[in-house]
């Protein structure tokens, strides 16, 4: 595991309440025995136009050009904007595996599920929780910026943007 | 003494170690399957780490298997590999487990308690957020990710914080026809899929106490749809005499002190709660999901929503992205909305009670023209023979079912047993996420005799008003 400390990168909006599991990683990847290898498939049915499945050719498959990952800037993104209770659904691992194996390395979201949360730990995944106010905000200076970026200090529990900076609660459990 | 919650009293009673606000909890009883564990246990192979205590484990495959005739095998080879991969696993690692063709093969959360391998008192975890099911044993029960099933099984123990404790307290009876699945519904739509985030939920009231350790189990397994990682019922004679002469609970002597001791298994009477919602059993109606969250829900009564009458920018979205998704008009009666395939199963709602309830609506019926499969999936092999052997196996092909073998089947399609795009169901499941039964597939979650009834109108109809 790489251990979060410090992170910066631009921002992807996924403008939706409720991601669950299952769209984050659909269960037909979770037939895997590995822990790697999930991020070609990091919500694959919003981001292909075909039904995917495992082991076929990347290559050959049709990306949905209207799902966020697709647009430019935010193939480059490392960092995800969502909204409440991102990570509902199943206690699968593979969601964050998959996650943090595309190349994010932090999630802002005003609230996240139990399970999906601490799971981001082991992983190395910092998922930042923020007020409704401050993620709103957020969204609005990243479809004003492109490639809007945010940085986030794991030990200071700190984001700073050029405009906000804002501090969020992590337990000291989860430190 | 303190008044405490039922929580605080399982919690406090597994206690190892605490570090300020961090517990170090112990393990009596962990469950497994084949989809989350293989990471854990090559985790212990690579760390030459042995499991701690083999004995508190039950393993069993149910999310990849066919429910079809499995004498032929499982054709997917994927899926083939990841059974095989917990065969091995149970065999290097000494562990009992109900293999695919074993007559006690089942989804996990059925066979727990139905062996009296989940017992009041327990700490429960299985790498499955379902896990809360077992709660309705006066257990605390919680699914976990892989990293802390692969802790568990080296350690038993498990890092815990403590969580709130919200009490939902149900009153009343419920009318003829609504079961604990619509109780579990009305709850999420009130409170919503997050409105148990951070809480242990403990269900109370006459209604739960009124309710089959059936009911409860259903009403548990869906606290995790309210966001809460734990659902439980406190332990009475209902939970006594349903957990005595199970294959693994205790006999004689040590039954007489379990019991003793399970009889303490209920919060006193003065403990507070952090949060305290209230349902009142009789004004519950048949619940259907219209959209793409178990939030999304009405009575049979009502219809869909209509997004202009959202003020809030973010929910009129979801609104709308899930009426597209579902293929539904705003303010539609939700009766008028027709079906093309039934699902009954599913760690929810397919256990023997589950069965009966829908076997009776449909006895002696026809399903409808429009409907293109209707699945009966029992939730073990033990719930399928006592179901043959009260003869509703008969009742479901009359009716022009598939009366399958045991798993979670269409719950989450990840075996054969899946919805085609923009197909439309009417499931005794718990989730009705995008994609969740399939690429496309629409689903509508619903109790047993509800999504009978649909299978033989082909629509959704009020179950009272059948005779
Ligand atoms: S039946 Fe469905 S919810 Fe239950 S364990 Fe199986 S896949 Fe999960």
């Amino acid at each position: 595991m790489n251990p979060f400390i410090t992170h910066t990168g631009i921002v992807a909006p996924l403008d939706r309440a409720n991601v669950d599991t299952d769209a984050i990683i659909p269960k037909q990847f979770l037939k895997s025995i590995k822990k790697t290898g999930f991020g070609p498939h990091l919500f694959d049915e919003w981001r292909y136009l075909d039904h995917g499945e495992p082991g076929m050719d990347l290559t050959q498959r049709k990306k949905n050009p209207e799902f966020v990952l697709n647009q430019t800037p935010y193939e480059k993104a490392s960092i995800l904007i969502a909204r409440e209770n991102f990570g509902c659904g199943s206690s699968r691992e593979h969601a964050p595996w998959a996650i943090e194996d595309y190349g994010f390395r932090a999630i802002l979201a005003p609230s996240f599920a139990d399970i999906f949360f601490s799971n981001c730990f082991k992983n190395g995944l910092l998922p930042i929780v923020l007020s409704n106010e401050t993620i709103d905000l957020l969204f609005k200076s990243i479809y004003a910026n492109k490639g809007y970026t945010v940085t986030a200090l794991k030990h200071l529990s700190k984001i700073i943007t050029k405009k906000i900076h804002g501090y969020f609660k992590l337990e000291r459990f989860f430190k | 003494m303190q008044a405490k919650t039922l929580y605080e009293k399982l919690f406090e009673s597994h206690i190892v170690r605490e570090e300020d606000g961090t517990y170090l909890i112990y393990i009596d009883r962990h469950l497994v399957h084949e989809v989350t564990s293989p990471q854990a246990f090559e985790g212990l192979r690579i760390n030459h780490r042995s499991v701690w205590r083999s004995k508190s484990i039950l393993a069993v495959p149910d999310h990849n298997v066919p429910t079809t005739d499995r004498s032929l095998g499982i054709s997917d080879p994927i899926s083939k590999i990841q059974v095989e991969t917990l065969d091995e696993n149970c065999k290097h690692f000494g562990l009992t487990q109900f293999p695919m063709n074993d007559s006690r093969q089942g989804i996990v959360h059925v066979i727990g308690p139905e062996q009296g391998s989940t017992l009041p008192g327990m700490t429960i975890v299985c790498g499955d957020s379902h896990t809360s099911t077992h709660g309705a044993f006066g257990a605390l029960a919680m699914g976990i990710g892989t990293s802390e099933v692969e802790h568990v099984l080296a350690t038993q123990c498990l890092i815990l914080k403590k969580f709130k404790t919200m009490e939902v307290r149900v009153e009343g009876k419920l009318n003829k026809g609504i079961t604990a699945k619509d109780i579990a519904l009305a709850l999420i739509g009130k409170i919503g899929t997050a409105g148990g985030t951070g809480y242990a939920i403990e269900f109370t009231g006459e209604c739960i106490r009124s309710l089959s350790m059936e009911g409860r189990m259903t009403l548990c397994n869906m606290a995790i749809e309210a966001g809460a990682r734990a659902g439980m019922v406190a332990v009475d004679d209902v939970t006594i005499s349903y957990v005595e002469n199970r294959p693994f609970s205790p006999k004689g002597e040590a039954l007489e002190k379990a019991k003793a001791y399970w009889k303490t298994l209920h919060s006193d009477k003065d403990a507070k709660f952090d949060k305290v919602v209230m349902l009142n059993g009789s004004e519950i109606l048949p619940q259907v999901t219209w959209g793409t969250s178990p939030e999304m829900v009405v009575s049979i009564e009502g219809m869909t929503p209509d997004p202009k009458n959202e003020n809030d920018p973010s929910k009129r979205k979801s609104i709308e992205d899930a009426l597209t998704y579902m293929g539904l008009e705003p303010n539609l009666p939700i009766n008028q909305i027709k079906i093309d395939k039934i699902f009954i199963g599913s760690c929810t709602n397919s256990r023997i009670e589950d069965l009966r309830e829908a076997a009776n609506v449909i006895k002696g019926k026809k399903i409808a023209q429009n409907i293109k499969l209707a699945l009966a999936v029992p939730g073990s092999g033990l719930v399928k023979l006592q179901a043959e052997k009260e003869g509703l196996d008969q009742i479901f092909i009359a009716a022009g079912f598939e009366w399958r073998e045991p798993g979670c089947s269409m719950c989450l399609a990840m075996n054969a047993d899946r919805l085609n795009p923009g197909e439309r169901c009417a499931s005794t499941s718990n989730r009705n996420f995008e994609g969740r039964q399939g690429q496309g597939g629409r689903t509508h979650l619903v109790s047993p005799s509800m999504a009978a009834a649909a299978g033989i109108y082909g629509h959704f109809v009020d179950i009272r008003s059948l005779s």
